[in-house]
């Protein structure tokens, strides 16, 4: 098995916060990311597929195929956007846009488009919020 | 590190679907990366050295088994390709099973090998 990994990049912004709080928890949790004005990040998301070499191709999966995926799957909706106003998922207060749950909501993005094209399964989805941290998920064991 | 060229084209498929699978990549006078490969070895920190395998041992063997072979050499012209397509996924493999057996000491856990800033492969060998 050869697991196969793609970069790709987006900016957008964010900012944490949890409405069934009071004001004073979100500023104490939060700290700066709760200013309510947003800031953003330039992510670095990786993708990881994995699977067997076609015998004909030497592919896992054509890495042009994954790239398009990525990009109308992913960047399509992330990039230049305000994640909490934009961005389905995350928008009306629905799931607080942490580096975790990013990864938790590209996974589910990608997940039955690499699925269904058959060949490979989704391994590993990386998010990189700043070069120092980064979320990674795995799916469900 | 490793620069070398290759031609991503299969004799079983036909001219027409080379160019469709490939891409850029089927150009008949091939292309170039720089490989940065990745050897990623397990084991007991050994008591006396407080290594887990002498960093220098691990570069001679990755030197003499993996890069005096493929840097600045065509990859389809080694007789590892002549029945595979030097893709990466092949590549990473193939350096896989070329320092498997020859490591100083410990246990070879994978190689990864970056094609290009944005794509790399990693094999862990056949264990699932």
């Amino acid at each position: 098995m050869i697991e196969l990994t793609r970069r790709a990049t987006f900016s957008a912004s964010h900012y944490y916060w949890n409405e069934t709080w009071t004001d004073e928890k979100n500023e104490q949790v939060f700290g700066r990311c709760a200013r309510r004005n947003g800031h953003g990040h330039n992510y670095t998301l990786e993708v990881t597929v994995a699977g067997e070499p076609d015998p004909a191709t030497g592919f896992v999966v054509d890495l042009k195929w994954l790239k398009d995926v990525i990009e109308n799957e992913v960047l399509a909706a992330y990039d230049h956007r305000h994640l909490n106003l934009e961005v389905p998922e995350f928008a009306g207060t629905k799931m607080i846009p942490t580096t975790e749950n990013i990864a938790i909501a590209v996974w589910k993005r990608l997940g039955p488009v690499v699925t269904g094209k058959g060949g490979a399964r989704l391994s590993r989805v990386r998010i990189y919020e700043t070069p120092e941290i980064f979320a990674e998920y795995r799916g469900e064991a | 590190m490793l620069s070398a060229s290759h031609r991503l084209h299969s004799d079983a498929l036909s001219d027409e679907v080379n160019r469709v699978t490939y891409g850029k990549c089927n150009n008949p006078h091939g292309h170039g990366h720089n490989y940065v490969i990745e050897v990623l070895t397990g084991g007991e920190v050994e008591q006396d050295t407080g290594m887990v395998v002498n960093m220098a041992s691990l570069d001679q063997v990755v030197q003499k088994r993996v890069l005096e072979r493929f840097d600045h050499a065509n990859l389809n012209l080694d007789p590892l390709f002549v029945n595979q397509v030097p893709t990466t996924e092949n590549l990473c493999r193939a350096v896989f099973g070329l320092l498997e057996d020859t490591l100083p000491v410990g246990n070879l856990e994978y190689v990864r090998v970056e094609e290009t800033e944005n794509n790399f492969f990693q094999f862990h060998g056949e264990r699932q």
